[in-house]
C-alpha cells in the first residue's frame, strides 16, 4: 500500500479544515486537505446569512460587544455550551471576519444615511453615521439582541470559502480531491494518520501524519429531509467513533431549519426572517407572534421549528399532494432588496418552486440542519481519546453550541475553530510529544482490515441492498427522531436501527466495476451512519428531558437537576449494536452566566441546586466591576487559553484600542 | 403546487454517455434508463432514482442539489447546464446526458473539474494578492464603498462548474486557455483595491492568446453560465485594460 508522510493530515476541504491547514502552514509545517469534492464545493458554500461577529459598526448593531455575543450563544444552547470555548469564539469572530476582508471576501457594507428596513412587519427608516460608512455591515438573525451576523448579500459562505480556498492554493497547500478517509490509524491511545480510499481508482493508501484533524463536516443525510448536501454523511466522525477509543458529545442535539422549501428540503436563509420576512400559515395569517410574542420569528430555530411544527399539528397547515407545510413571506422586503441581499434565494425558488418570492408566499416547513454533535474535543480542539487526532467544526463537538446552534454561528465556528485549532496542531507539531514511531506491521494490520472489509461486500454474495438500507435508516430518523420526540418511538427507532446495522452484514453488491464503484461506497458509508444514527436515537432515548433542539413530548421541561451534562457517545467494538453513553457534568460554579430562561420558548425549567448560589456571586462580581472586561476576567478568565496571536482587544467605533482613543 | 392536477405521468428515456477509462475493456456508448416522471422531479432525483433501483454501476456528481456548488455540470440534450436544477417537465420525454467536454473523464457523467480549476488557479495566481501577509485583525477594518463590495460580489458569484468552459470555442484549440472562469476571476481581482496587483501584472498572466486575446467572442460561455454571469462584457473590459496598460 502506498504510504504518504505529512506533518498535518486534514480530513475535509471546507471552511474549518482549510483554515487549519492554513495555519499550520503558516507556522512551518506540511499539511495535506483531504476531501470528498473540489474543495469549493464543500457544503460550507451553502450557508447562505452570513456570520456572526460582534464588530457593532451599523445603527443597530450600536452597543454589542463580546459580552453581548457570548450571553445570546449560551441562551441558544440553553445552557448546553462549554463557557469557556464561547468566550474564545466570541473573542476570536470579529479577528475572522477581519482576517476573510483582508483576503477578499466583499463583506457588505454599511452606507451612510437613511435607509428602509423592514422591522416586526414594519417599515421603519435607520439613518446611518458618517463613522461607520463602509464598514462592515451586519443584518438580523435569530435568537440575538443586536444585528451581527456579517454577510455577503445570501451568498456568505460561497464567497467566504472562495477567499480561504483561494488563500489554500496561495500558500500551496495540496488538496488531495476525490479521497475518502475510512478508518482511522491508532494504537494506545495515539492517532498516526488514516487509510483513505481514492474515490477515482478505488484503491486505498495510508497517509502518516503527526496530527490528524477531521473536518468533515457534518452528518445531516442520515434524515430523509435535511438541507444537507449529499456528501454530508457524517464518515468523519464515524470513523472516530470505530476506533472505540475516542467519545462523540451531544450527538442527539440535532437541528431542524425553520425554512426548507416544501418538499425538496432545500435552505432557504434564516437572513430572510431576519430582513423582516413573516411565517404565515394555511389562512396567511402571521402567527409566530401568538407564541413567540417576545422575538416572534426571529426566536432561536429550536423554538421557532417547533411553534411550526406544532401549528401544523393543530390543523393550521397548507395542505399539499406531498403533505404539509407553512408559508415565509418576503413580499413585504420589496423586489429591490430581494435582487441585491436575497438573490440566491430567488434563484432557489424560481428553480426548484417556480416561484417569484417578490410577488409569491414560498412554501416551508422545518427540515434536519445541522450537527450539534460530534467528535468530542478539549478546547484546543484536541479529541479527548486520542493523543494527535483532533476537529474542528460541524464535526467536532468542541463545545460553544450546545443542544442548540444560533444561525451565524455555524460558519463563524468553522473559521474560528480553523484558527485557533490550527494553531494548537502547529504547537502539538513543534513538540517532541508529536514524534512518532508507528510500524509497517500496524498499517498493514489496520490497512488489511480496511481492505478486508471492502472485499467482503464486494464478495459476499449478500441479498441486502445498501440503498435500501439507507433509505429506511433515513426514513427512521425523520419520522421517529425528529423535532418532536417520545420514549415510545425513540425505542422503536433505536430497534429499527439495530436490525438495520445487522443487515448490513449481508449487503451484497450487483456491481463489481473497477475505481470508485458508488454502490460499495454506499456500502461501506450506510455502515458508518447507522452508527452515528444510533448514537443519536440511543442518546436522544437516555436524555428524559427537553433542552434546546431536543425535544421530548414525555419530559418537556428543561432539568438542569439531572440533565445539566454533555452526552458522550462511545462504540465499544465491532460486534456492539448500540454505544455505550457517559455523561460529563457541566460545572454551574464555573459558569459566566448560569442557567436561566432563555428570553423566548419555555419557561419553566427545573433549576440545578447549584444555580442560586453562583447566580448571587455573579451579581455580587457585577457590583463590584464597572469596566466590562474587568468583569469578565473576575467572573471567567479565559483569555491564557488562546493562542498569543489572537489574544488582543478589538477595536469598535465605540470602543477604540486600548491607547488608540 | 396544491393547484396541480394528477395528470398521466411521462415516460421517461434517460440516455446516458457511459464509459469507464478505469476499465481497460470498456468503449464508450450511450445506454438507455426508462423511468416514470414525478412531480417537481429533476435530473438529481431521476440519476439517483436509477442510481438505486436499475443500474447502482452509474457514475455522477452532485453535492449540493440546490445549484449552488457547481458539481453537476453535464451536457443536457447537448447543452451544458446544471443537472440538480434542472426540472424534467422543461425537457422533452427522451433525455441525453453527456459529460462535460473540456475535463479529463472519471466516469460517465462524472467530470474533473476540480483539477482543472486548481490548475488554471495557480496558472493565473487567481488569490487576492494583499498588501500584507499578517493583517491587522484586530482594529478597525479598512473602509470599501458599499457599491463596490456589490459589484465584486456580482463576478464573485461564480461557481466552477465548467459550464462555460465546455461551451468554449477557443478551448477546443486551446487547452491552456484561461476560459471566462479565468478570466472572469481576474477582472473580479483587478475591480478590488485590495489586490496589489496592477494592470501590468495582470498583463504578464493573461495578455497573450491563451488569456483574454485568445477569446473569440462566441459568448457560448455567457449563455451557458448558470449563474447569468456578464462573461462576455468582463472579457472586452479586461481585454481594453490590457490593452491600454501596453500603452502607458
Amino acid at each position: 500500500m502506498e504510504i504518504i508522510h505529512t506533518d498535518v493530515l486534514v480530513v475535509g476541504g471546507g471552511l474549518a479544515g482549510l483554515r487549519v491547514a492554513i495555519g499550520a502552514r503558516r507556522r512551518g509545517h506540511e499539511a495535506i486537505v483531504l476531501s470528498l469534492v473540489p474543495p469549493k464545493r464543500s457544503h460550507s458554500a451553502a450557508a447562505q446569512g452570513g456570520m456572526q461577529a460582534s464588530l457593532a459598526n451599523s445603527l443597530k448593531a450600536r452597543g454589542d460587544n463580546e459580552d453581548v455575543h457570548f450571553a445570546d450563544t449560551v441562551r441558544g444552547s440553553d445552557w448546553g455550551a462549554d463557557q469557556d470555548v464561547v468566550r474564545m469564539f466570541v473573542h476570536t469572530a470579529p479577528k475572522a471576519v477581519r482576517e476573510l476582508a483582508a483576503w477578499g471576501v466583499p463583506w457588505n457594507r454599511v452606507k451612510r444615511g437613511p435607509h428602509r428596513a423592514i422591522i416586526n412587519g414594519q417599515a421603519e427608516t435607520l439613518v446611518e453615521s458618517d463613522a461607520a460608512h463602509g464598514l462592515i455591515d451586519a443584518r438580523d438573525f435569530g435568537g440575538t439582541h443586536k444585528w451581527r451576523t456579517c454577510y455577503v448579500a445570501d451568498g456568505t459562505g460561497h464567497s467566504m470559502l472562495y477567499a480561504m480556498s483561494d488563500q489554500a492554493i496561495a500558500q500551496d497547500i495540496p488538496v488531495h480531491e476525490r479521497t475518502e478517509a475510512l478508518a482511522l490509524l491508532h494504537a494506545d491511545g495515539r492517532c498516526y494518520g488514516a487509510i483513505v480510499r481514492d474515490l477515482v481508482t478505488g484503491k486505498l493508501r495510508t497517509y502518516l501524519a503527526r496530527a490528524t484533524c477531521i473536518a468533515s463536516g457534518g452528518f445531516g443525510r442520515i434524515y430523509r429531509v435535511s438541507t444537507n448536501a449529499v456528501i454530508n454523511e457524517g464518515i468523519g466522525a464515524a470513523i472516530a467513533l470505530e476506533t472505540c477509543a475516542t467519545p462523540l458529545g451531544n450527538m442527539e442535539a440535532v437541528q431542524f431549519h425553520p425554512t426548507g422549501i416544501f418538499p425538496a428540503g432545500i435552505l432557504v436563509t434564516e437572513g430572510c426572517r431576519g430582513d423582516g420576512g413573516l411565517l404565515l400559515d394555511a389562512d396567511e395569517h402571521r402567527f409566530m407572534p401568538d407564541y413567540e410574542p417576545e422575538k416572534r420569528e426571529l426566536a432561536s430555530r429550536d423554538v421557532v421549528s417547533r411553534r411550526m411544527e406544532q401549528h401544523i399539528a393543530d390543523g393550521k397547515g397548507a395542505r399539499t399532494r406531498f403533505g404539509e407545510h407553512l408559508w415565509l413571506d418576503i413580499r413585504l422586503l420589496g423586489e429591490a432588496h430581494i435582487d441585491s441581499r436575497l438573490r440566491e434565494v430567488k434563484e432557489i425558488c424560481r428553480y426548484f418552486l417556480g416561484v417569484d418570492p417578490a410577488r409569491e408566499l414560498i412554501p416551508v416547513r422545518p427540515a434536519q440542519h445541522y450537527s450539534m454533535g460530534g467528535i468530542r474535543t478539549d478546547y484546543r480542539g484536541e479529541s479527548t481519546g486520542l493523543k494527535g487526532l483532533f476537529a474542528a467544526g460541524e464535526a467536532a463537538c468542541w463545545d460553544m453550541h450546545g443542544f442548540n446552534r444560533l444561525g451565524g454561528n455555524s460558519v463563524a465556528e468553522t473559521v474560528v475553530a480553523g484558527m485557533l485549532v490550527g494553531e494548537y496542531i502547529a504547537d502539538w507539531c513543534d513538540s517532541p510529544d508529536s514524534d512518532f514511531q508507528a510500524s509497517t506491521a500496524l498499517v498493514r494490520e489496520q490497512g488489511g482490515a480496511v481492505a478486508e472489509r471492502l472485499a467482503a461486500f464486494a464478495n459476499s454474495g449478500g441479498r441486502e441492498n445498501p440503498f435500501e438500507i439507507l433509505r429506511l435508516m433515513q426514513e427512521t430518523m425523520t419520522d421517529k427522531v425528529g423535532i418532536f420526540r417520545s420514549g415510545e418511538r425513540l425505542q422503536e427507532a433505536v430497534t429499527t436501527l439495530q436490525s438495520l446495522l445487522a443487515r448490513c452484514r449481508d449487503i451484497g453488491l450487483r456491481t463489481q466495476v473497477r475505481g470508485a464503484n458508488p454502490e460499495l461506497a454506499a456500502a461501506y458509508r450506510v455502515e458508518k451512519m447507522l452508527k452515528l444514527a444510533l448514537c443519536v436515537s440511543a442518546g436522544a432515548l437516555a436524555r428524559t428531558e427537553s433542552r434546546g433542539a431536543h425535544f421530548r413530548e414525555d419530559f418537556p421541561r428543561r432539568d438542569d437537576a439531572q440533565w445539566l451534562s454533555r452526552t458522550l457517545a462511545s462504540w465499544s467494538g465491532p460486534e456492539a449494536d448500540a454505544p455505550t453513553l457517559d455523561y460529563q457534568a457541566l460545572d454551574v460554579m464555573a459558569m459566566e452566566l448560569p442557567p436561566g430562561w432563555r428570553g423566548y420558548g419555555a419557561r419553566d425549567h427545573i433549576d440545578h441546586p447549584d444555580t442560586e448560589r453562583r447566580q448571587q456571586q455573579v451579581e455580587a462580581v457585577q457590583q463590584q466591576q464597572d469596566d466590562r472586561i474587568a468583569r469578565q476576567r473576575a467572573l471567567l478568565p479565559f483569555e491564557s487559553l488562546l493562542p498569543e496571536r489572537f489574544q488582543g482587544r478589538n477595536e469598535r467605533l465605540q470602543e477604540p484600542e486600548e491607547g488608540a482613543a | 403546487m396544491s393547484e396541480l392536477i394528477a395528470r398521466e405521468r411521462r415516460q421517461l428515456e434517460l440516455r446516458v454517455l457511459r464509459y469507464n477509462p478505469q476499465d481497460p475493456d470498456a468503449t464508450p456508448a450511450f445506454q438507455s434508463y426508462f423511468l416514470e416522471e414525478a412531480d417537481a422531479m429533476t435530473l438529481f432525483i431521476a440519476l439517483n432514482e436509477i442510481r438505486e433501483q436499475q443500474d447502482p454501476s452509474l457514475q455522477f456528481d452532485f453535492v449540493c442539489r440546490a445549484g449552488i456548488c457547481g458539481s453537476c455540470g453535464m451536457l443536457i440534450n447537448g447543452k451544458p447546464g446544471l443537472a440538480c436544477r434542472t426540472l424534467t417537465a422543461d425537457l422533452p420525454a427522451r433525455i441525453n446526458l453527456a459529460p462535460l467536454p473540456g475535463f479529463e473523464l472519471i466516469a460517465d457523467l462524472s467530470v474533473n473539474t476540480g483539477k482543472w480549476m486548481r490548475a488554471m488557479s495557480e496558472r493565473l495566481e487567481t488569490w487576492l494578492h494583499a498588501a500584507s501577509d499578517d493583517p491587522d485583525i484586530d482594529s478597525l477594518e479598512p473602509v470599501m464603498e458599499p457599491e463596490l463590495a456589490q459589484e465584486i460580489y456580482e463576478l464573485e458569484r461564480c461557481i466552477e462548474c465548467g459550464c462555460c468552459i465546455a461551451a468554449c470555442g477557443t478551448l477546443q484549440m486551446r487547452e491552456d486557455f484561461a476560459g471566462a472562469v479565468g478570466l472572469n476571476k481576474l477582472a473580479r481581482l483587478r475591480l478590488d483595491p485590495r489586490d496589489t496587483r496592477s494592470d501590468a501584472d495582470f498583463y504578464e498572466l493573461v495578455g497573450d492568446e491563451n488569456g483574454v486575446f485568445g477569446c473569440m467572442s462566441l459568448l457560448g460561455c455567457e449563455d451557458s453560465c448558470p449563474k447569468d454571469l456578464p462573461l462576455g462584457t468582463q472579457i472586452a473590459w479586461l481585454r481594453r485594460r490590457m490593452v491600454a496598460s501596453t500603452l502607458d
